[in-house]
């Protein structure tokens, strides 16, 4: 521990230094108590870092599915193909019919209990789109991104169908889905909590 | 046979390799040297580890990596689908990365960096990849904040820890590429007004975010507590958005698409959405308000009479933390604590209050108030302005009842 009053006068000079105000920084006069740097240094129009995308780039990835119906592919589906589908691939997690799964149930059923009613796809989910969109991004859970498009498009008939939701003829696809009205669309309001006293 | 520790290489934190060598009570792998001098690899007890008077055997030499004591059994509590960070076991402000809360929906992916990239696209002038590589040679950013999961809340009954309570969330020092250099270098378009991030897990996680924050202060981290982000915390690269509900801070980021409007993303229809009052479900609240939890005396702690030091924690997804409150009589009165400097931004902060405690039964409370003049209300306040309901965004005070025998046991409300 000899050393240490070297290292003290040192750093004590360091700061006396820094304290006196000016140095260079970056071939300008920088003034200041403060060794940060703020963000106005003028910075250029492009780092040039990264490069364009391409087309098929953004193709690969670009799976998501708007509420007005953009980003949904080619394709169609019916309620009666996706019951099949459904009972091969997704009952065991989500229940026979999609009531009272492990994972969840996504049909609604007239059954009152004293549990809190559970939220499924025909009461809760505002929009169809989305239904379309999170199968086909992420399920069955134990095989994510495995179903075709036509799967999916089946398989969101027949949930729409089960909740109620649609005609079991209906044909699902990039013109229909997207127009599909959903129960529970109106009983979303957007967030009203703004700081402040008042408890929302 | 006479041997001789010449190595420790890992005390008893590494589960595997104590599984490996398949005895409970090895404390540490280390290189021995046996009576005829040969090196070989062992494991020892915690006997053989720890001599009666440790000036007596010389210690490990330097390692590579450091461990925690072999005293502490620091650990998360995981379930299926989260993992809680020990509340109740930290000091000070920041959560040791390995110990950051996990919350994901389809496991933790492996990621080489060298073959992740991030593309962003939409209402863009240019649409552009960036590897992990060029996102680090930006201008880059570091900020302390909090992450708090919007279902950070359990009830139910007294025997519930900080960490069962409240454990999802958690505090790093993040650094990465402010998301407004990189919106700048791809030229968002002015009529874009949301964007989608989605992460590259086996659940392809999307969540849509207003552009204005990522004009604000996201963040495109790609490093936690000054080294690369953890696995479990989005490697290599993730969004972090300071002071919003934590699902929004989407991890292994692989895309950003600018938009005019929302994606409605199952995330925050189906999920991430809460009831409030005459059947409505409130959507797209982002920010966390602010919260509180007393971390000491907590179950399953004890208490003796004499001075006791109330220590905790209080956040605000709004601002700083300008005031915490303590009652140490079940919230009749309530006296300031001290804060802990820093006090940051959308931070962790630390409170403490020096209480006399005199053998009696009670129930010890801690508030908060934020630059906002928003003030953690109760469970009834709560209640009392969505309804019955319990759900996401739910900050109400924690009570912790003091027994005469010095017992500490959480406080199950009900509404």
């Amino acid at each position: 521990m000899r050393k240490s009053p070297f290292y003290i006068c040192l750093v004590g000079a360091l700061v006396a230094v820094t304290l006196d105000g000016c140095f260079p920084a970056n071939g300008k006069e920088f003034t200041g108590l403060s060794v940060a740097r703020p963000d106005t240094v003028p910075w250029p129009t492009s780092f040039g870092f990264g490069r364009k995308a391409t087309s098929a780039e953004i193709t690969r990835l670009d799976i998501d599915v708007r509420p007005d119906g953009k980003g949904l592919p080619a394709g169609e589906g019916t309620a009666a193909v996706g019951k099949v589908i459904f009972a091969t691939k997704c009952a065991a997690c989500h229940g026979v019919g999609g009531v009272g799964g492990p994972n969840g149930s996504l049909v609604s059923t007239n059954e009152t209990t004293t549990k809190r009613r559970e939220k499924t796809i025909g009461n809760y989910w505002p929009y169809a789109t989305t239904v379309f969109d999170y199968i086909r991004r992420a399920m069955p859970f134990s095989e994510p991104g495995s179903l075709t498009n036509a799967e999916v498009y089946n398989l969101t008939a027949y949930l729409l169908t089960a909740n109620g939701i649609i005609g079991e003829k209906t044909i699902i696809n990039a013109q229909t889905l997207p127009t599909v009205v959903m129960p529970a669309q109106k009983l979303f309001v957007p967030d009203d909590r703004e700081g402040g006293p008042e408890i929302k | 046979m006479k041997k001789k520790i010449i190595h420790i290489d890992q005390l008893s934190g590494n589960i595997s390799r104590r599984t490996l060598l398949g005895g409970a009570a090895t404390a540490a792998v280390v290189l021995v040297q046996t009576a005829s001098g040969k090196t070989i690899q062992e494991g020892v007890s915690t006997t053989e580890l720890l001599p009666d008077d440790p000036t007596k055997r010389v210690g490990p030499l330097p390692g590579e990596v450091g461990t925690r004591s072999a005293f502490e059994k620091l650990v998360k509590k995981p379930s299926e689908t989260s993992s809680r960070s020990p509340l109740q076991d930290f000091y000070g402000i920041i959560t040791p990365s390995d110990l950051h809360f996990e919350r994901h929906h389809a496991g933790v992916p492996a990621i080489d960096p060298a073959k992740h990239a991030l593309l962003i696209h939409g209402m863009v002038d240019k649409p552009m990849t960036f590897t992990v590589a060029e996102l680090k040679r930006f201008p880059s950013v570091s900020r302390i904040a909090f992450l708090e999961c919007s279902g950070n809340f359990r009830t139910g009954k007294e025997t519930l820890t900080p960490q069962d309570v409240c454990g999802l969330t958690s505090q790093s020092e993040w650094t990465g590429v402010k998301l407004s250099t990189l919106f700048r270098e791809v030229g968002v378009q002015p009529k874009a007004s949301w964007f989608l991030a989605e992460g590259s897990d086996a659940a392809i996680m999307t969540r849509s975010i207003p552009v204005r924050k990522g004009w604000d202060d996201a963040i495109i981290a790609y490093a936690q507590n000054g080294e690369a982000l953890r696995p479990e915390q989005g490697y290599p690269v993730r969004l972090f958005l300071p002071g919003w509900e934590g699902n929004t801070s989407v991890k292994w980021l692989r895309r950003l698409e600018l938009s005019d409007q929302p994606f409605m993303t199952r995330e925050e229809t189906s999920k991430y959405t809460e009831p409030i009052k005459d059947g409505k479900f409130r959507q797209f609240s982002f920010d966390i308000d602010a919260r509180s939890i007393i971390t000491f005396p907590a179950y399953p702690k004890t208490v003796e009479k004499g001075w006791i030091e109330i220590r905790g924690l209080a956040w605000s997804g709004r601002g700083k933390v300008v005031r915490v409150e303590v009652s140490t009589d079940a919230g009749k009165t309530w006296a300031p604590a001290t804060l802990q400097d820093p006090v940051l931004d959308k931070a962790h902060t630390a409170f403490r209050y020096l209480w006399q405690w005199h053998g009696e039964a009670t129930e010890i409370l801690s508030r908060v108030t934020d630059e906002t003049g928003y003030r953690q209300p109760t469970l009834k306040q709560l209640t009392d302005a969505r309804g019955n309901e319990s759900g996401y965004h739910f900050n109400p005070i924690t009570a912790w009842q003091i027994k005469s025998d010095g017992t500490v046991l959480f406080k199950p409300e009900t509404t």
